[in-house]
């Protein structure tokens, strides 16, 4: 008499193996969201009795932001997309004649000696009024930290051949191993101390 | 008759368990590693302004986190259409951001106390006088490590 068999078992012993290797892709794959953002500094509350220092006018670069999102660079209207170039330039202008304790051998500016002496000098001045929108300031503090993230890939690359960016992302990176970290440091002070981010804001005007 | 029972006919052998806890553990450890834990729900209207020279926020825990925008639609009878603060779950005057950051560096460990970062996560749409207000507080805390959270893009989109 014939039999006829039931359904033969399903082998389940290797779904085991099958639910860790989906377990380890998603692991690997998944990246918890990080924010990124514009990192800035604000100046500390400076005692009232002390006195400003003084700073020569052709070494401060003035940058105001009017309520409609207009700029004032240096006394003259200036659209938004010309701004890195005109700070780039006042940057790394190095005014100073050679011979001068100030004169600056690595810049490749036009050397006018009515603007900055040398970029260790050279200080932005951010200004902007109470109605200005918060994207047009973002806009333009992008422009400023981008000026100066540019004369420092130059600096990096010139130096030790490779960008300053990205020296930093990895300098900063918590996964980078400490010896790296180590030689990162000395290389990523030594570019910042070339260019150092001079950036002033001044308290927000009301009129 | 034979020694060994005869399965009847037709019967269907039961599906083997034996590896549902493996299944179960995996879909639990898949969700313990996605899941972000919200510390407090949006009640303003958020969408930051694109740059492209950004820096990661690494570190979580050493971020405390200030959010400025519109009221949303629902808070918008209560609160206005101004943009507001919101820090932790209410929304504030300029006035309360340097207790709370205080409040906050109090609650994090001795060790961090000095490296936080303040994350101004601000709606696009907001106006400076606001945000020069909070720099102000911030100043006065001493908390002058400041991030302007944004999307990462082309900046002049924000001009549009």
């Amino acid at each position: 008499m014939a039999r006829r068999a039931g359904a033969p078992e399903v082998s389940a012993g290797s779904m085991a193996d099958i639910a860790f290797l989906l377990l380890i892709f998603f692991l690997v794959t998944t990246t918890i969201e990080t924010d990124a953002g514009l990192d800035r500094m604000l100046p500390p509350m400076e005692p009232p009795t002390e006195a400003p220092p003084i700073i020569k006018q052709k070494n401060i670069f003035t940058v105001n932001i009017n309520r409609n999102g207009q700029l004032l660079v240096e006394d003259e209207i200036l659209s938004i997309d010309k701004l890195r170039e005109k700070a780039m330039a006042f940057l790394d202008n190095g005014g100073a004649p050679s011979g001068s304790p100030d004169y600056c051998s690595y810049c490749k500016g036009k050397r006018i000696a009515e603007s900055s002496d040398n970029p260790t000098k050279a200080i932005i001045s951010l200004k902007n009024d109470r109605e200005t929108k918060y994207s047009t300031y973002i806009t333009v503090q992008n422009e400023l930290v981008g000026a100066y993230n540019d004369l420092r890939n130059r600096e990096a690359k010139r130096l030790f051949g490779k960008d300053y960016v990205a020296m930093e992302a990895e300098y900063l990176n918590p996964e980078t191993e400490d010896s790296v970290k180590e030689e990162l440091k000395e290389k990523v002070t030594r570019v910042q101390g070339l260019f150092p981010q001079k950036l002033s804001e001044a308290e927000t005007s009301s009129e | 008759m034979s020694k060994f029972a005869k399965k009847k006919d037709g019967e269907i052998p039961a599906v083997s368990t034996a590896s549902l806890p493996d299944i179960v553990f995996m879909l639990l450890f898949f969700f313990m590693t996605v899941t972000v834990m919200k510390d407090s729900s949006l009640k303003v209207e958020n969408v930051l302004p694109n740059a492209s020279e950004v820096k990661k926020l690494e570190k979580k825990d050493r971020v405390i986190y200030i959010y400025v925008g519109k009221p949303t639609r629902e808070y918008e009878k209560t609160f206005g259409t101004e943009p507001k603060i919101q820090l932790n779950d209410k929304f504030s005057s300029p006035s309360e951001v340097g207790d709370y950051i205080l409040m906050e560096r109090a609650k994090k460990p001795q060790e961090i106390q000095n490296v936080l970062t303040t994350a101004l996560k601000v709606d696009k749409n907001a106006s400076m006088g606001l945000i020069s207000d909070i720099k102000q507080e911030l100043r006065k805390v001493n908390a002058l490590k400041v991030n302007y959270t944004t999307y990462e893009g082309d900046a002049f989109n924000n001009l549009q």
